[in-house]
């Protein structure tokens, strides 16, 4: 039988994302304690600990546009939002309906989901002028 | 407005490279400036890039791409830079005559100078030469991204991607989050053709396959796409006999490359390098034809936008000022482990970025630039991909006294895999 310390101890692999290099990461985790090898500097600890953590993404998808010159408004989250409610965000945006006019990095949605984190348009939208 | 009008400096394509060439040539002092967008709206491709990424080197911040155009339009409305949108360019002469359509009418503009920045289009399924039925469901990743991000289309709802390019990378990740179900992403090289961040953010966070070495050799379908046939390849890019395989999907999407988009360029006799597919420019972008520039995709297709907007200001300084040209000091040819290499030409060895492709991925890269048999420059770098572009500044190569023709050459270890 194994024993609980071993029980908790994990292992990843990550490919470093915090600059082009894109270093293999050997991270392994012991309770809160997390070892990084592998990475060519220091920044690859960091992006371990919060990818194993905390992963978070910024995230961009279209919202409907009622009544504007075009039928989709992109936005973004102002922040990284957790990535483990990727589907809950994705699922919530379906929801949303935005009349025009609308202008880039207006407030679309503030503290989406309770993540403390806002939505915001990405492109100015005027509204549609009745044809003449 | 009248049918024939002067021009100090007219801009052709109203993207990324458009707005910044226009931009740069009005504050250069440039008194009249035209910029001629087709579409309603500038901004070019930037506005279906709805994903975050843009801007970091330009702006100090990340920006998605309708921010980025967002932040150069508001640019431009503080210049007295004339736009055009709606308006096609129907023909252009070597003597800088534009003709125009829009539904203002039809113009002729007389030009001091002229800025073609018409971007790139993708290489379509006819360009690779994909066997088989032609039914629906086959779209270049740039139009899958258009239906979705700008018109709410999805195109499927069980995609292979071919092509491992970031527009694929992208486009995987973006139906992944719409919920459409992503069987694998096929690349026929051995190793990753888009940026590493790309594949972790948008194939192991879905945790979707990538297919090294692999490509797609056959289409089933008749009115829609039901499959496509995935073969393995060996290094010469040959599908290997018996592994062939059936992936049932509705849709394909293509990311198989970029083209500059240059039917107009040629109209007023510019020449096209056949490696760039975009006219013989130097380090101000200027093109081989007096007065006329082009920066951009159009010159060459380059990874970053900040790095469009970067050669197209330096080509709206250039176009603005009127400076006589000096002779072509350097002529640039791409040698071994080089794919490509911008601009080809260099007048002035003072200013200026040289842009390098390597033709694959390298560890502990060195660039070497020779002058016949004589090395006379070295740079060093620790990594280099195909999909990131090397940048050298001009004035830091130690160029030889005399002129003449140059070939850059990079060795290093070559990379497999991601």
């Amino acid at each position: 039988m194994k024993s609980p310390e071993i029980q908790s101890r994990e292992y990843r692999q990550l490919i470093c994302t915090a600059c082009p290099m894109g270093c293999t990461l050997e991270a392994e985790k012991e309770g809160d304690l997390i070892q990084v090898k592998g990475g060519r500097c220091q920044r690859g600890g960091k992006y371990a600990q919060d990818e194993i953590t905390n992963p978070r993404r910024v995230m961009t998808t279209t919202c409907v546009m009622e009544g504007g010159e075009l039928r989709r408004l992109p936005i973004r989250t102002t922040q990284p939002f957790p990535k483990n409610r990727m589907d809950d965000f994705m699922t919530f945006m379906t929801t949303v309906r935005v009349s025009a006019p609308v202008f880039c990095g207006d407030i679309i949605v503030s503290n989406v989901l309770g993540e403390g984190i806002d939505v915001i348009a990405t492109r100015t939208i005027r509204k549609k002028q009745p044809a003449p | 407005m009248p049918r024939d009008i002067e021009a100090e400096v007219v801009v052709i394509g109203g993207g990324p490279a458009g707005m910044a060439a226009a931009h740069s040539a009005w504050e250069q002092g440039a008194k009249s400036v035209f910029l001629l967008e087709r579409e309603k709206y500038l901004g070019g491709i930037l506005n279906q890039c709805i994903h975050p990424g843009f801007g970091l080197q330009v702006f100090g911040e990340e920006l998605t791409g309708p921010e980025y155009a967002s932040r150069y339009i508001e640019k431009l409305g503080k210049t007295g830079v004339q736009v055009m949108t709606e308006t096609a360019v129907l023909d252009l002469e070597p003597s800088r005559t534009i003709r125009t359509v829009c539904p203002r009418g039809v113009h002729e503009f007389h030009a001091r100078s002229v800025i073609l920045s018409m971007g790139c289009r993708e290489k379509t399924r006819g360009m690779i030469m994909i066997p088989g039925t032609r039914p629906a469901g086959i779209y270049t990743a740039g139009l899958a991204q258009y239906l979705v991000n700008i018109e709410g289309y999805l195109p499927g709802r069980k995609v292979v991607i071919l092509g491992s390019g970031d527009i694929g990378l992208i486009m995987a990740r973006r139906l992944s989050l719409e919920g459409v179900t992503v069987e694998a992403v096929v690349e026929v090289r051995n190793s990753l053709s888009g940026l590493v961040r790309n594949y972790v953010q948008c194939l192991l966070d879905f945790d979707l396959p990538l297919l090294l070495s692999h490509t797609v050799t056959g289409i089933v379908g008749k009115e829609r796409l039901e499959g496509v046939l995935v073969s393995q390849v060996d290094e010469r890019w040959h599908p290997v006999p018996g592994t062939e395989r059936f992936l049932e999907c509705d849709t394909l999407l293509l990311s198989v490359g970029l083209i500059p988009e240059n039917e107009i360029s040629q109209k007023a006799g510019i020449s096209l390098s056949p490696i760039s597919r975009g006219p013989y420019v130097d380090e101000t972008f200027a093109t081989d034809v007096d007065g006329f520039y082009a920066c951009g995709n159009v010159a060459s297709v380059f990874d970053l936008v900040d790095y469009v907007t970067f050669v197209s200001q330096k080509a709206g300084e250039a176009a603005a000022s009127h400076r006589p040209r000096g002779k072509v000091r350097f002529v640039l040819q791409v040698g071994v482990g080089t794919g490509l290499v911008i601009p080809q030409r260099i007048r002035n060895i003072e200013e200026g970025i040289l842009f390098i492709r390597p033709s694959q991925g390298f560890r502990e890269t060195q660039i070497i630039f020779r002058k016949r048999d004589e090395v006379f420059a070295r740079k060093k770098t620790p990594i280099c991909r195909p999909s990131e572009m090397i940048r050298i500044d001009i004035p830091s190569i130690p160029w030889p006294p005399e002129g003449g023709e140059v070939t850059i050459e990079i060795t290093g270890n070559p990379i497999q895999g991601i």
